[in-house]
């Protein structure tokens, strides 16, 4: 890609921004599918919900002193019974569920997108450097990620939180949960990263234009950072994207498990987990609803990650 | 084929001792495991006593070497929060794990090879469309989404089936107790194993759909339809044999998958097995139980890479072709 921007920008003045995007092959497709044009729409509004979440949740959650236990169990107000000051009804300990999913969705997303950044940042890193290296420092990075390989993320995820709550004193555990959770679902994704960009690395490295920056005396981190990792970047992104969606799914998962986040701080999985007690004694709404915004959400983020797979897949077109 | 093999066996043994040393890291180093055995009142004097019993002053390399020698006889100690030996209690919570993960692994390949083959011969009619849409919820929807939502349809609603625990098992042996026996045994499996299927089946029929879709393209199918064969025997004689090739290594990774998602299967249906275990090792830090479900899985999932390999080699022809190549 960057090698096309090198050349377009040599020529001629480039073209706009809307003609570019109605020239571009990723634009034309994304337009082409109305599931997938749907699937972004709603992505994008449940992202924007997630992110004012504090302007449009009518109560703070997370504020035990704003909520009534003598409201809780209250069911929505579209069912006899409800309360007009709870849209979506409300939990075990009076908290707004509308106002819950909004911050549920926001701790999800940004859970989400940090530890597919981080498990991203280091597979790239390790990817790019075994790939350039080769040698020993590559057979070591890639006999580590079989290891690891060998083993579901999922597994990895609780293995990785378990070991961090030893070694956490119990006091702050609540503080560092968020923090647990992204360093654990991030570093349980690294490998698929790594192995991808290795091997394009390989084929990279050989090319002309890295020779050219190798002979007249760049550094190597400068050359994996300025000119190959541009042109490795096309398969990251649809790793990533799909492993947003996966990400999500753990994150809700663990916070389900109950190793998650703590019910004082709810992530759609922690609302799912309250919500999962109440099966039985008739209050459907605790456990319905969040489940359904996680539903949509990580639908709608797989719809686009495949997509875009298919979109940069040159075999498919 | 025989140095192949013998090959594979090394890198597993690798493996096996490289996950060995970090369940002793584990064990070891996270969080003091004199500790977390006695209680508050205990003195240091006999804490020093304890410590030295253990060997825990000993050079790491013996340590690491003890552990390793005490794994491989199923030794992982005491359990911090039960007083047990660990491995009695996974013995006795295995066999509710394996039960579950046999059954959910027969249930996806019934349904998830059929569902891919139609999916790919019939690529345009409504019930592919529908397979597709199906595998697409299916790979969305978390696993515990799925068990909640059979619990509301069939326990809540309906009052079909029980949502939690094992029903009546009957004892076989020593070492085993079965559900498949009672009648009550057989309903309490239904809908875990439906839970812990439904996603392996999604990405197999995805699998076998793709595969089958790239072999109905290849030149001998070509052929043989030129050559006047039926359109059942080029489908099923030819084009399925070759599909279920690759597709062999992937659903055999799967299915070792399938016991490590039982955690999540096993905590929504109350189901006791080793995953149950394991997650109340990592609530209460008992770091015993948690070494040991590692090394349990990794060798669970080193014998499947390790049969998936074999099977490869001596099902696809050209395979053995290439290694005999290597071996000049």
């Amino acid at each position: 890609m960057s090698r096309a921007d090198d050349l377009a920008k040599s020529g001629p003045a480039p073209p706009s921004l809307i003609a570019r995007l109605r020239d571009n092959d990723l634009a034309a497709s994304f337009l082409a599918s109305k599931t997938t044009v749907a699937a972004g729409l709603i992505a994008l509004i449940l992202i924007v919900a997630g992110l004012a979440a504090s302007l449009i949740a009518p109560t703070d959650p997370f504020n035990p002193a704003a909520n009534f236990l003598m409201d809780s169990l209250t069911p929505p107000r579209f069912v006899a019974g409800g309360d007009p000051r709870f849209l979506l009804g409300t939990d075990d300990q009076g908290r707004d569920l509308w106002s819950a999913i909004l911050y549920g969705l926001r701790i999800s997303l940004m859970i989400g997108f940090l530890s597919v950044l981080l498990g991203g940042a280091i597979g790239v890193a390790l990817g790019l450097i075994a790939g350039y290296a080769g040698g020993w420092i590559d057979s070591m990075i890639m006999r580590v990620a079989d290891v690891q390989l060998t083993f579901p993320a999922i597994l990895i995820a609780l293995l990785l939180d378990g070991v961090a709550h030893a070694l956490l004193q119990k006091s702050n555990r609540e503080e560092t949960a968020f923090l647990v959770l992204v360093a654990a679902i991030g570093l349980s994704f690294w490998v698929q990263y790594a192995r991808t960009v290795r091997g394009s690395t390989m084929v990279e490295k050989n090319r002309d234009y890295v020779q050219a920056a190798r002979l007249i005396g760049l550094k190597p981190t400068r050359i994996l950072v300025r000119h190959i990792l541009p042109n490795v970047m096309g398969p990251v992104l649809v790793i990533a994207t799909i492993n947003l969606a996966i990400a999500i799914i753990t994150e809700a998962t663990l916070s389900f498990l109950g190793v998650g986040l703590p019910p004082t701080e709810p992530s759609l999985g922690t609302l799912i987990r309250i919500g999962q007690n109440f099966l039985f004694s008739g209050e459907w709404w605790i456990v319905a609803f969040p489940s359904l915004a996680l539903a949509v959400l990580v639908l709608s983020v797989n719809l686009l990650g495949d997509w875009l797979r298919d979109a940069l897949n040159p075999r498919l077109k | 084929m025989i140095a192949f093999i013998v090959r594979r066996v090394f890198a597993s043994i690798g493996v096996m001792i490289a996950v060995g040393l970090i369940a002793f890291a584990m064990f070891r180093y996270v969080g003091d495991p004199v500790n977390q055995m006695v209680g508050v009142e205990t003195s240091v004097a006999e804490r020093a006593q304890l410590r030295e019993e253990l060997g825990l002053n000993d050079p790491a390399i013996v340590q690491a070497l003890r552990f390793l020698s005490h794994a491989a006889r199923f030794d992982f100690g005491v359990s911090y929060q039960f007083k047990e030996p660990v491995a009695d209690l996974i013995g006795a919570r295995m066999p509710a794990t394996l039960e579950l993960a046999f059954v959910a692994s027969i249930l996806s390949l019934l349904a998830g090879i059929p569902m891919g083959v139609y999916a790919a011969l019939h690529r345009d009619s409504a019930l592919s469309r529908l397979f597709q849409a199906l595998s697409l919820i299916g790979i969305s929807l978390p696993t515990f989404l799925t068990g909640i939502l059979l619990i509301t349809l069939f326990s809540v609603t309906l009052g079909w089936l029980p949502s939690f625990g094992r029903g009546e098992v009957v004892r076989l042996g020593p070492w085993w107790t079965t559900g498949f026996l009672t009648v009550s045994g057989l309903k309490s499996l239904i809908m875990p194993a439906t839970t812990l299927a439904l996603f392996q089946m999604t990405l197999i029929m995805r699998l076998v759909r793709a595969e089958m879709l790239e072999v109905l393209r290849a030149d001998y199918i070509r052929f043989a339809r030129a050559r006047g064969l039926s359109e059942s025997a080029i489908h099923f004689r030819h084009a399925l044999k070759n599909t279920l090739v690759p597709v062999i290594t992937i659903v055999g990774l799967q299915l070792g998958s399938i016991v490590a998602f039982s955690i999540i299967t096993e905590t929504v249906f109350a189901w006791p097995g080793m995953g149950q275990l394991f997650l109340q090792s990592i609530q209460n830090v008992d770091i015993p139980i948690m070494a040991a479900y590692l090394l349990f899985i990794a060798l669970m999932f080193v014998i499947i890479n390790l049969v998936v390999d074999i099977l490869y080699v001596s099902i696809d022809p050209r395979l053995r072709a290439s290694l005999h190549g290597m071996r000049g």
